[in-house]
């Protein structure tokens, strides 16, 4: 009896699976069918458990239909390494279709072996995007299986992958994990390996997988603080990392609070950015409105007033210290408590005429720490001058002076960006970007600071600078 | 200092420096040679793929466990967080702790291995000595087999330079700024020669190691995913041109496998000589198409500068490839059933995957406009500069505006 005899007209068989990733037994079936030459339309595959047997209805006696042999001397079939390639990580599909799609191209191919060249083809479009989104899956699954820990060196997770790809890829995790030993749970089987061996086992619940491990909590870390807020770009993650994978992802619960806190760290990150779009204000009333509402930094929090620079709006000088102190915040003008008379002395007999000059801080608000009844001075930090020189930017800008005189290094820090030594930086001109002169030297507070033999060595150099800026002013010309 | 350093417990370590490290835009852990752990006693693999094992919501991968050694540093750099005069809070791990912490997280698959920076502590030879240990502890000790990334300090000892390469699958200098003028200026510790001297030594080891592992089976490697640097951009005034055109000279001059691009983040402690600025991330984005349009679509870095504007910046609204096209307008439509490899990666819209199965799918039919749209992402994007069996755009390409009709629509906002 030959194979074609055996073959009635318009016999419909059903091929049977014994697993829903078992290719080498579809390639078997695949191989003889097309040997007796059956058309794709006359065969359906049933994988273990599904209902897509169409034809099951009509009756036990057709599905049990023997399938037929083919003849010894039949032609062999054959098919492209590049299809083989492909039908065996397609067939891992969970689409119920697929090992029909797959026998069809076989069956095409033995008339025209080129087929699958032809990439606007609907089958061979519809094989690739198969084998597409298997492997976006087996690659999903290397990348978010989490391993947790369970007693002495044994690993456990619990993964829940969208197709039949998890036989596929054990050897990808024996490869990498040889010498652990570790266990990968899925609703759809499970993997073992112990080191030497890999062994199967049924489907697991979730359940089933241990609920917690100690390092998570240093990856929560981790994951929290490599993230840049700056550049928040939800959806490029989305793409990558769907929210149908967070749930066996321990550090996927930070994402919400992360997302909603960066707005927040972002705006506080870029804020003097923002402030640079607005574009600066360009009168020194407008300055003085906006230090007054300015809550850039956390020193304008304590409750104190901003206090804004006095003087001419073209003076050629410009003198500038650290911040309001005690009887600055409380008058509301620069330099009128105890560092200030003793910067008007000294200027009074250098002969420098204070009310020609431009006065103001390098900070706007006083900083201090409550002391009982006493407001103690505490020095500005580098970031909080940072954030304020954006103001006294603005001033100079105005103001244009020809000459920068900085009392002390926070100052000197508002022009320069960097902290700098007074003892070297004093005693020269440094130009500024505008053309612009600075002169630094110490803070007049400091000379109150000292006593005895120091304090009269440091009032000598700051004389003696005052004193060069003179000249120089006159040098200028101003 | 150090009295507090040691008061911090792993976990506040780790949340310093890997917030330090943050600002690196590397986290490849692809092109490697393949190993894995079979036959040894510890874990660990490499197939030529990288994978990338979470995304942070900054759309960034998180492919491998990027921390500093420490971020005190005696450098003074202004774009650099970790600078000198940087009042962030300063950490340290050890070279064990490091290495304790990769295995931990590599044994629960979090990570594909290590990329390892420091701040420069004491001088460079001794930071140098103290990265190569912590790889050392990780190779050796515990028969690592993942992926490591090593940054190398080009002021240190020649020799540790090439003992990380030894343990390492990548290392990496940066040359920081894209001009001279701007290195001076904002990163004054540093040395353009010392920078470009080191790459140009890597390199020559990479490359005689690769020789001798031709000859000697057991020939020790060198780096094998090799060599790649980092440039940042927006933190001094060079256009894309400079940009562009320093990279392809990178490229070229040191066989580099990546230059990459990193927009100047606001950092939390900036210093003043730098912009308070939104990071750039778009120019960011439009840098890498340019690179990209390079080193696989077969522009020459002069090409890619005729895309820029009179500002000599690429435009933001569009990409770079279609930015060339509208200004050589002539080149185009080109008939997509004839059109050489060339002349197809030149149209916008159609990248290197497209391209492929358009040549392959011509084999067998005279391509359709229909045909074409099922072997691409959009046909409306290709269209104006494409020629079909049924398919002539005509006016289209000539239209001047054509740029409005084919730049991403501007979304007006809902109201709040």
């Amino acid at each position: 009896m030959t194979a074609m005899q055996n073959v009635s007209l318009g016999a419909h068989y059903a091929v049977h699976l014994p697993a829903p990733d078992d290719f080498a037994f579809w390639r078997e079936r695949a191989r003889a069918l097309i040997q007796c030459d059956i058309p794709p339309d006359r065969i359906s595959w049933v994988e273990p458990g599904s209902t897509g047997d169409l034809f099951a209805a009509e009756g036990p006696a057709r599905r049990e239909k023997r399938l037929p042999t083919p003849e010894p001397d039949a032609q062999p079939v054959r098919a492209s390494k590049r299809f083989m390639k492909l039908a065996r990580n397609a067939a891992l599909h969970s689409d119920q279709q697929r090992f029909g799609l797959l026998y069809r191209m076989l069956w095409r191919l033995q008339s025209n072996p080129r087929a699958m060249e032809d990439k606007a083809d609907p089958d061979v479009r519809q094989i690739e995007e198969l084998d597409k989104s298997v492997r976006r899956d087996s690659h999903k699954m290397h990348a978010f299986v989490r391993f947790r820990a369970v007693d002495e060196d044994h690993y456990v997770a619990w993964f829940e992958p969208d197709h039949h790809i998890v036989r596929a890829n054990a050897s990808f995790f024996m490869r990498r994990f040889a010498n652990m030993n570790w266990s990968i749970l899925t609703p759809r089987g499970c993997i073992h390996w112990d080191g030497e061996t890999m062994r199967e086992s049924g489907p697991a619940r979730r359940e089933d997988a241990p609920q917690g491990d100690p390092v998570e909590d240093l990856w929560k870390s981790y994951y929290a603080s490599i993230f840049n807020p700056a550049r928040l770009k939800v959806g490029a993650m989305l793409s990558e990392m769907p929210k149908k994978y967070w749930k066996n992802m321990p550090e996927a619960e930070l994402i919400p609070d992360l997302i909603a806190g960066a707005q927040a760290r972002e705006a506080g990150m870029v804020a003097a950015g923002e402030r640079e779009e607005r574009g600066r204000p360009d009168t020194l009333e407008a300055v003085a409105r906006g230090i007054a509402g300015c809550r850039d930094c956390p020193i304008a929090e304590c409750g104190t007033r901003a206090v804004m620079g006095e003087g001419p709006p073209n003076a050629p000088l410009m003198i500038v210290g650290e911040q309001p102190g005690d009887q600055e915040d409380i008058g509301g003008r620069p330099f009128i408590g105890p560092a200030g008379q003793l910067l008007d002395d000294y200027l009074n007999s250098t002969g420098i005429d204070r009310a020609a000059a431009y006065v103001t801080n390098a900070v706007k608000h006083f900083k201090f720490a409550q002391r009982g009844k006493r407001r103690i001075h505490q020095s500005p930090q580098a970031k909080e001058i940072d954030t304020c020189r954006w103001w006294l930017e603005a001033e100079r800008e105005i103001v244009k002076p020809r000459l920068v005189l900085a009392l002390g290094a926070s100052a000197a820090r508002s022009f320069l960006g960097k902290t700098v030594s007074i003892s070297k930086a004093r005693g020269a001109s440094i130009a500024l970007e505008d053309g612009a002169e600075l002169w630094v030297t110490a803070h007049p507070s400091y000379l109150l600071r000292l006593d005895g033999e120091a304090r009269e060595k440091q009032s000598a150099l700051f004389a003696n600078d005052l004193a060069a800026v003179r000249e120089r002013l006159v040098e200028l010309g101003v | 200092m150090a009295r507090i350093t040691n008061a911090q417990s792993i976990k506040q370590k780790l949340e310093i420096l890997a917030d330090a490290a943050k600002y690196d835009a590397s986290c490849a852990s692809s092109g490697s040679a393949k190993k894995n752990s079979l036959g040894g006693k510890g874990i660990g693999s490499t197939e030529g793929m990288g994978i990338c094992h979470a995304y942070a919501p900054d759309g960034r991968c998180i492919s491998l466990l990027k921390v500093l050694l420490t971020n005190h540093c005696i450098f003074d750099c202004h774009y650099c967080v970790n600078r000198k005069s940087s009042n962030v809070r300063r950490a340290r791990f050890t070279p064990q702790e490091v290495a304790d912490l990769t295995i931990n997280f590599y044994k629960r698959n979090y990570i594909e291995g290590l990329f390892l920076s420091s701040g420069i502590i004491k001088s460079s030879s001794h930071t140098m000595d103290q990265l190569v240990e912590a790889s050392r502890i990780l190779r050796v000790e515990y028969d690592f087999r993942g992926y490591i990334h090593l940054k190398t300090i080009p002021e240190a000892d020649p020799e540790l330079i090439y003992q990380a390469g030894l343990y390492a699958d990548r290392v990496s200098i940066n040359v920081e700024l894209p001009t001279r003028e701007g290195l001076a200026r904002l990163a004054p510790d540093k040395d353009e020669n010392q920078i470009e001297g080191a790459l140009a030594k890597t390199k020559s080891r990479i490359i005689q190691a690769k020789d001798e592992k031709k000859r000697f089976r057991h020939a020790p490697r060198f780096a094998p995913a090799g060599q790649s640097t980092q440039m940042i951009v927006g933190a001094d005034n060079a256009t894309d041109s400079d940009i562009v055109g320093r990279a392809s000279n990178l490229y070229g001059a040191f066989g580099l496998r990546r230059v990459y691009y990193s927009a100047f983040s606001p950092i939390p402690d900036a210093s003043a000589v730098l912009p308070l600025k939104r990071p750039p991330l778009m120019r960011e984005h439009r840098l890498y198409q340019s690179d990209w349009l390079m080193r696989f679509y077969g522009f020459a870095p002069d090409e890619v500068a005729q895309a820029t504007e009179k500002d000599g910046n690429l435009p933001l609204d569009i990409d770079p490839k279609l930015a060339w096209a509208l200004k050589f307008r002539e080149s185009f439509p080109i008939d997509v059933n004839r059109a050489s490899k060339e002349q197809l990666l030149r149209v916008p819209g159609l990248g290197t995957t497209a391209v492929g199965r358009i040549l392959a799918a011509r084999r067998h039919r005279t391509l359709r406009l229909d045909d074409v749209a099922k072997l691409t992402q959009s046909i409306a994007k290709v269209r104006p500069f494409l020629i079909a069996l049924d398919w002539r755009p005509t006016t289209l390409t000539d239209r001047a505006d054509l740029r409005v009709l084919l730049a991403p629509r501007q979304e007006q906002l809902e109201l709040f």
